[in-house]
């Protein structure tokens, strides 16, 4: 393997980590709490309210409806809005973060709503607010879960970022098109392919270990 | 203590789960309320921490009326109401110890006043060795002690219990049950029991209320229940554990209204409390030598730890005698029934 070709998988490596980590921190801070609000205002919930429920519901799925591929196009105006510009690692994670709010926001939902009933209505006997219900039983009770779902949110990710190198947003996807299939380097689509399935396994086995440790049931 | 007065709870147009209940439990009672599933106990022990929330009616809980209640006050008075759950509603993520600090931090006490609360909770239900344990690696009945500890955590003056030993075997609720009885009258606690095991409430209640179809068919004292049930309801909860039929040899036999040749009179006798000791059939034998008495069922139990005997003798003799031997017996401290007049070969064939 070539020293040029070493540096162009470091520099791509490097790329896909970094719109991906910050991608999911970012998506995580709104899609954690979207989650909660997805859950908590639902029927015979703690914040139970018909219409912020089916509002918040429709755009879920309206965004989730949307292919990554049209989405990152069709939000160019927004991306350039934001950051200035529509094309580099940078401004791939835009739509990337737009893409994985709702999927997270879903995903949690899933998690809380096996958080059994009669845990909430413990915790209201004894005189908790739903903000100390969400902080102190639903929260923790399903960590485990939250860590297994948003592991397949990274998975996801990892898979929309290679899409993202479309856009000039670099990365391993873009590299295994640009020089592995427009090149003709075969050598190169091996290595990204590769690195992108040990890098899925890595997360996937971070995740599992991680959901593992929580779980005291 | 706790006043419920005119309480209605409807889901809907149709389901009505309770049609108007009055109920008065003072304070120290062991206060039991039984019905089959459906009856409408579970909602009723919620509307009393207002878990669930009454359609109309008053819930006075400690002088206040719940339903008139702001959120915020609400949740302050539910910390002086207690509850302990059928499935213990434990959380898994939390040693048994956060467990039982739970509604401490809810109430933002600091770590040394919890600690002080926790470690004699733990002791007082019996798992101080368990503190750091997770609730995955606990009995059952160890479960309930976590939340019977944690229920406590907060020094309410209500325990709610919601079938709190429904999911537990014979022997661990009868352990529990026992906790609850010494916790009553340690901490001069109130306690609302929710069951459909006339067991429980034969077990701990001093006062018992028979729930069917959203109202009360009936309520009393324990005792006065199960030796007098009025309605059919209450006679069939009692009926699982006292059975009311004759022993086998009669149940096919020809019951008599009046005595004929060589008939035995069969009597149902029950006794209470300190009557049970007192040897009433010895003294009527030696009194009335010229009848003959025969022993065909007798059976001593306790209703929440007072006394309770039920015997089904059988008598025969002169006429005179007889009615004398009864004026004796009811001249004592026990309840009589006559069943009526059984042939001497059915008594004689078992």
């Amino acid at each position: 393997m070539s020293a040029e070709l070493m540096s162009l998988l470091a520099k791509a490596l490097g790329e896909t980590v970094y719109m991906v980590a910050v991608s999911m921190f970012i998506a995580s801070l709104i899609g954690i709490p979207l989650g909660v609000l997805l859950h908590t205002t639902g029927k015979g919930e703690i914040l139970e309210n018909a219409f912020l429920s089916q509002t918040v519901g429709a755009i879920v799925n309206a965004v989730r409806s949307i292919p990554f591929i049209i989405l990152m196009v069709a939000i160019i105006p927004f991306t350039r809005f934001i950051v200035g510009s529509a094309i580099g690692t940078t401004a791939a994670m835009v739509p990337l973060v737009i893409a994985s709010v709702p999927f997270i926001g879903r995903q949690v939902e899933t998690s809380l709503k096996e958080v059994p009933y009669g845990l909430v209505e413990a915790a209201l006997s004894m005189g908790a607010t739903p903000l100390q219900i969400i902080r102190r039983v639903l929260l923790p009770e399903a960590m485990p879960s939250i860590v297994a779902q948003l592991t397949t949110v990274v998975i996801a990710l990892v898979g929309e970022s290679a899409m993202a190198g479309a856009i000039g947003g670099g990365g391993l996807g873009d590299l295994a098109i640009r020089y592995g299939y427009q090149r003709f380097r075969p050598e190169v689509m091996i290595a990204t392919v590769i690195i992108l399935i040990v890098m899925v396994q890595l997360v996937q086995f971070a995740g599992n270990s991680l959901a593992k440790r929580l779980n005291r049931k | 203590m706790i006043k419920l007065r005119g309480l209605t709870k409807t889901y809907g147009e149709y389901v009505h789960a309770l049609k108007g209940i009055n109920l008065t439990i003072e304070e120290g009672e062991v206060y039991g309320v039984i019905g089959k599933s459906g009856a409408g106990k579970s909602t009723l022990i919620r509307c009393i921490n207002m878990l669930e929330k009454p359609t109309s009616g008053e819930v006075i809980v400690d002088g206040k009326d719940l339903t008139k209640m702001s959120d915020a006050e609400l949740r302050a008075a539910r910390k002086n109401i207690g509850m302990i759950f059928q499935h213990f509603n434990l959380l898994s993520s939390a040693t048994v110890y956060e467990n039982i600090a739970f509604p401490l931090r809810l109430s933002g006490s600091d770590d040394e006043f919890i600690e002080k609360k926790v470690r004699p909770l733990l002791s007082l239900v019996g798992l101080s060795d368990m503190a750091e344990r997770y609730p995955s690696q606990l009995s059952g009945g160890q479960k309930q002690r976590v939340g019977i500890a944690r229920a406590l955590a907060s020094d309410p003056k209500v325990l709610l219990c919601d079938e709190a030993t429904s999911a537990l075997d014979p022997q661990t609720t009868k352990s529990i049950l026992e906790l609850i009885g010494d916790i009553n009258k340690k901490l001069k606690l109130t306690v609302v029991v929710i069951t459909h095991e006339m067991q429980v409430i034969k077990d701990i209640c001093d006062k018992v209320a028979v729930i069917e179809n959203g109202v009360i068919a009936e309520h009393g004292s324990v005792v006065e229940i199960f030796t007098n049930p009025q309605k059919e309801i209450t006679k069939e909860f009692i009926s699982v554990l006292l059975s009311n039929e004759l022993p086998t040899a009669f149940r096919g036999g020809k019951i008599f209204s009046d005595p004929v040749e060589g008939s035995y009179l069969l009597l149902r006798l029950i006794f209470l409390g300190e009557s049970a000791d007192d040897p009433v059939i010895a003294g009527m034998i030696r009194s009335f030598p010229k009848i003959e008495c025969t022993m065909l069922f007798g059976n001593l139990d306790q209703i929440n730890r007072i006394p309770f005997g039920r015997m089904i003798i059988g008598i025969t003799g002169d006429k005179d005698e007889m009615q004398k031997a009864m004026d004796y017996l009811a001249e004592h401290d026990l309840k009589m029934e006559v069943i009526g007049y059984v042939r001497r070969i059915d008594v004689a064939s078992r």
